[in-house]
């Protein structure tokens, strides 16, 4: 994997997974992951439900323990130490909140754990929760907390220690919409202000897209792709990459010989000069984002292909199209800015591929 | 900030020297045995040869106790040179060792008749374990755990191994210990040969197993008798069961006095009392019978005496468990299924048939199994209202207690109940369990019960209004009928009864109590409260481990700690009077070994309220703690006991509580000095007095409702609140 950044150059990694494996009985919840977290910045585990995320993150935290591979944490090997002897906290999904302590007893829960005097893990109890805006809430109990309010108490619980790195479970699964976006930006900033090393769950593309340094895409217990959202974004690895990332069509295509960096791609009666990015000659995949389709209406001239228009919406800003064509054989999903001549049903269209903005991906 | 050092690679030095000088101090100072009198007498200071510590004695006349020394010495050794790897092997060597030395010698020579065969002498003797053994035994099961820990078994986590280790070796030493001791004593004859032929002979012996009364013989065997109880109850009790529990949930009464009503009644009833009201009822003295003979001159019979009053007896002890047990099941069918029947144009009786029906069959077959495990287990009923009619549980009582004393039969017996119980147990969990599609206590989404199709509402009133009555008339007979003179015949109301049992006079030291009863109650209430915090910490431990901690074996484990749940009560009795009479563990005659009767009888009830707790806690709360560098004993007291209060309370109160009515296994272990209540009162209904045993009934059932309802209100509304629906929900079985 080959994926060191600038920033990690010469420093150790503040997590490294090293060929990590749990197995239940039968089942491999993470399947020989490797991969390498620099300090002070975010990274986000990023794939669909039931792909290993959680159980990685589990796996940080030591609340699950690794049947192969190792972990590190800031150069030391800390695959036999159990949760509470790992320099790592956590917010959990459901915050966790100890219902029977207020809000200062929750922060300063762990602090007391260390055997600090109950004064002094006040006072740097205090501390973080005004870091988090709760200065005032101390004496509340969990339940007399909003849903927003009971997360930050759970991330000043988290950050009160002071890990080396702190864990994100699908942070903002329990928030309404309106909140998601500003709780995002308030991980983000508190995050990059206090330069914290955290490892995100989601399984959202676009919150991954939003808040990351890093992203590490999992698939079926394996890492599928690990860069930053750009790379990921613009040169997806896989089909699979490129599908979770945006609602990619997936045009079948052949690629033949390649001339240096590009090779020619056919697709249907299209024929075009792309980036081979490393993929051989062969049957392959072109990654063409929706919004970068473009609809003519008439039959295709030359550079586009034939379709007929199946299903139409109409979404305020923008149309949302469905396209079915003969060659290729598929259906591709397009959106277009133009609400106000809209394609109707049944009509036929040309689809034109903008060169610059399609990827071709290996057959995975 | 850094976090204390990880304790894996840190050897636990304080830790493991305080279990070796524990040890040393079991082996070398404490007196090794039993000592007569008791510990805490300190006569054993006095005479500190006699009763002397190990090593004295094994130079003095037991030598096979100094090999106890050399595992200490290995485990200090390895302790010396900072290893936890081989404490394990020491450990485990010096508990075999014990286990093997305590068995082979016992107080009254060889303890195996091939052993006396070989070595062609009576053999060495010795008495009980003592203090010294017990420290001993226990210090060493905690280096055993060390070096687990140190293998980085259960994660490392010292406190858990530990407390896995020490929940299954009393699981070990008084569970299964006494049932093997129950095999041993069936495959030898009375004076202790082995004699299988013999056993063959009891285990098949016509009493048991003869089906004469089909062919016109007079009576079948007692394993029939039993069986043909047990299933007759089971139906019919799961039948009322049903009736009330769609009564109390899916017609207009939903009537909460109802549910609470039935759910403490089978608590706080001793269970031989539901047999002594029938009595005054329908015996040959009854009211009933007194009333039928008067005005319409049906002459007096014995009918009630057999089968026909255990079986009404049992359902009316009974019903009220199955009825819960329905309950359960039927709340967690979530109305949002009957309601989408009734979208899809079903009418209320097709939604109940097709949808309800099925979904709380597996239910059934449970309530069903339990009634029937009950009633196998009932020992109390067929005593005081058997008549002839032979049930196992009161043949097993009466083979060892009786004129016939006869020990192995009682043992054959025991292991034919045992079956029964343990086969109907096992089918329960293993079967309809995971057949069971709803989870009780599971979310309600809202919505509301389809209300009852209208016949199968008048059929539950049907059955169920006659069972209400005759359930009133029952408690209204036991509470009133020790206050008057001989009730049906003379209904004059005295006193006489309740001051024979409970007056207190003015005697020459000030006020004492001088009534026949408090003995056995204040005896009673000490050997219940002594082992109510014991039950308590040991089923939710156990509730602990069973869902927060995952290790190799956990089935096993959860199937042998519930399983103590569906051993009979005489079973226990007579498994503990075989295993405990003799060294090497010897109690009988004492209080302690009823407090552990009550303790293990009792651990299921625990479990069940720690599980039902802990479910309604969300694990991440642990985790949360772990993350935030809390180790899990930090964990249990700081984030789990202040949660699971409820649990707490309802463990002890309901051990508390079932210790004072117990009978069945306590009869056997009850003396002279350890007199209980029950046995005290089922003596009293044996010879006839039946108005002492009904006003000793009576202050038994108020106290305890007392105890129930004053606990529930003053601890329970208050500090139970949020978590109420953990409470009620669970099972109880008496
Ligand atoms: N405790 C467990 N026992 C058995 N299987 C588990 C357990 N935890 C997770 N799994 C399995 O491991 C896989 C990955 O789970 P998880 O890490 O929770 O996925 P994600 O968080 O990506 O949705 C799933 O197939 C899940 O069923
Ligand atoms: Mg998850």
């Amino acid at each position: 994997m080959n994926h060191t950044t600038g920033a990690m150059i010469g420093a150790i990694p503040a997590v490294r997974f090293e060929a990590v494996t749990k197995r239940y009985g039968q089942v491999v919840a993470v399947d020989h992951v490797g991969f390498d977290i620099a300090p002070g910045t975010l990274v986000t585990l990023l794939g669909p439900s039931g792909c290993g995320k959680t159980t990685t993150l589990r796996l940080i935290a030591g609340l699950e323990q690794a049947s192969d591979g190792r972990i590190l944490i800031d150069g030391t090997d800390v695959t036999a130490l159990s949760a509470a002897e790992r320099d790592v906290s956590m917010v959990f999904q459901s915050y966790a909140l100890f219902p029977h302590m207020d809000v200062m007893e929750n922060v300063s829960y762990g602090l007391r754990a260390m055997g600090l005097k109950k004064a002094d893990a006040a006072a740097r109890a205090a501390e973080k929760l005004a870091l988090v805006g709760l200065s005032g809430y101390e004496k509340r109990q969990p339940s007399e907390l909003s849903g927003g309010q009971q997360q930050r108490v759970a991330v000043a619980r988290a950050i009160v220690l002071e890990p080396k790195v702190l864990l994100f479970d699908e942070p903002l699964s329990n928030l309404d919409a309106k909140l998601r976006r500003r709780v995002r930006d308030e991980i983000r900033g508190l995050q990059q202000d206090l330069s914290l090393t955290v490892v995100y769950v989601t399984h959202d593309q676009e919150e991954a897209l939003a808040v990351s340094d890093r992203i590490i895409v999992m698939r079926s217990a394996r890492v599928a792709q690990d860069g930053t959202p750009r790379e990921l974004y613009n040169a997806p690895a896989s089909r699979f990459v490129a599908d979770f990332m945006g609602d990619a069509n997936l045009l079948e295509a052949t690629v033949g010989e390649h001339h240096s960096e590009t090779a020619k791609v056919s697709v249907g009666p299209l024929s075009l000069d792309l980036p081979h990015r490393g993929i051989a000659p062969g049957p392959a995949a072109l990654a063409v984002r929706p919004h970068s389709v473009r609809l003519t209406a008439g039959s295709a001239g030359r550079g586009g292909i034939e379709g007929q228009v199946t299903k139409a919406a109409y979404l305020g800003d923008h149309m949302e199209y469905m396209v079915a064509t003969v060659s290729p054989k598929t259906e591709i999903f397009a959106t277009a800015a133009d609400v106000n001549r809209p394609h109707a049903v049944g009509a036929d269209v040309a689809v034109h591929l903008d060169p610059e903005s399609i990827v071709l991906v290996g057959n995975d | 900030m850094t976090r204390p050092t990880p304790h894996q690679n840190t050897f636990p030095a304080r830790n493991i020297g305080a279990w070796l000088l524990l040890a040393w101090a079991g082996l070398l100072i404490l007196p090794w045995y039993k000592v007569e009198g008791g510990f805490f007498s300190f006569g054993w200071l006095a005479d500190f040869a006699a009763h002397g510590p190990a090593v004295l004695r094994g130079l003095h006349d037991a030598p096979w106790l100094l090999p106890l020394a050399l595992p200490l010495l290995a485990a200090t050794w390895l302790w010396a040179r900072r290893r936890t790897a081989g404490l394990a092997v020491a450990g485990g060597i010096a508990l075999v060792w014990m286990a093997v030395e305590g068995l082979a010698i016992i107080h009254s020579g060889w303890g195996f008749g091939w052993l006396a065969a070989l070595a062609g002498t009576k053999g060495p003797v010795q008495p009980g374990m003592g203090w010294g053994a017990v420290i001993y035994a226990l210090s060493m099961l905690m280096l055993v755990a060390a070096d687990f820990a140190g293998r980085g078994w259960c994660k490392g986590d010292r406190f858990v191994i530990g407390s896995l280790l020490i929940v299954i070796a009393t699981l070990v030493i008084f569970v299964a210990y006494p049932l093997l001791s129950i095999l041993s004593s069936a495959v030898r004859d009375n004076s202790g040969n082995f004699a299988p032929a013999l056993f063959t002979q009891k285990l098949f012996d016509a009493n048991i197993w003869s089906l004469d009364c089909l062919i016109g013989g007079n009576r079948c065997g007692v394993a029939w008798n039993t069986l043909f109880v047990a299933v007759l109850v089971g139906v019919l009790a799961t039948a009322l069961g049903l009736a009330l529990a769609l009564i109390a949930l899916r017609t207009q009464i939903r009537a909460k006095w109802l549910l609470r009503g039935l759910s403490i009644l089978p608590i706080i009833t001793p269970p031989f009392v539901i047999g002594l009201a029938l009595i005054l009822l329908f015996g040959r003295a009854g009211m009933v019978t007194e009333f039928l003979s008067h005005h319409f001159g049906i002459p007096r019979s014995r009918w009630i005496y057999g089968v026909a009053g255990i079986t009404m007896a049992q359902v009316l002890a009974f019903t009220p468990i199955a009825f819960l047990v329905l309950v359960g099941v039927l709340q967690g069918v979530s109305p949002s299924m009957e309601e989408a029947s009734q979208t899809l144009r079903a009418s209320r009786w097709r939604t109940f048939r097709t949808v309800t029906w099925p979904l709380i069959r597996p239910g059934l077959a449970s309530a069903f199994l339990i009634s029937f495990i009950e009633s196998m287990a009932d020992f109390a009923n067929p005593l005081v209202i058997g008549g002839n009619y032979n049930v196992l549980s009161t043949d097993i009582f009466f083979a060892v207690v009786g004129a016939a004393h006869d020990q192995g039969r009682a043992a054959v017996l025991a292991i034919v109940l045992l079956v029964f119980t343990l086969a109907a147990f096992l089918i329960q969990r293993q079967w309809i369990g995971k057949r069971s599609y709803v989870t009780v206590g599971g979310k309600g989404d809202g919505g509301t019960p389809a209300p009852l199709p209208g016949g199968l509402r008048i059929g539950a009133y049907g059955i169920a209004v006659p069972w209400l009555v005759l359930t009133v008339v029952v408690y209204a007979i036991i509470l009133i009928g020790g206050f008057v003179n001989q009730i049906g015949r003379d209904n004059t109301p005295t006193l006489q009864y309740f001051l024979t049992a409970f007056s207190v006079e003015k005697g020459v030291g000030g006020w004492f109590l001088s009534g026949s009863a408090w003995p056995s109650l204040t005896m009673t209430m000490t050997l219940a409260l002594v082992s109510m915090p014991f039950t308590a910490a040991i089923g939710l431990l156990t509730a602990y481990l069973l869902d927060r901690q995952r290790f190799a074996g956990r089935a096993l484990f959860e199937f042998l700690a519930m399983m103590s749940f569906a051993i009979p009560g005489t079973v226990v009795g007579i498994s503990y009077i075989l295993a405990f009479n003799v060294p090497p563990i010897q109690m009988t005659g004492t209080g302690l070994i009823i407090i552990i009767s009550f303790v293990f009888r009792n651990m299921p009830v625990a479990i069940r309220a720690g599980l039902a707790n802990l479910g309604q806690i969300d694990k991440s709360l642990d985790e949360a703690s772990l993350t935030l560098g809390a180790r899990s004993f930090a964990t249990l007291r700081r984030v789990m006991l202040p949660l699971m209060k409820p649990a707490i309370v309802t463990a002890m109160i309901y051990s508390f509580v079932r210790a004072m009515t117990a009978v069945s296994a306590v009869i056997f272990l009850a003396t002279g000095r350890f007199n209980l209540a029950t046995v005290y009162i089922v003596g009293r209904a044996d010879v006839g007095e039946y108005g002492i045993a009904i006003v000793y009934a009576a202050v038994m059932i108020v106290l305890m409702m007392i105890v129930l309802v004053g606990i529930q209100f003053f601890v329970g509304e208050r500090s139970l609140g949020r978590r109420r629906e953990g409470v009620d929900a669970m099972p109880i079985a008496a």
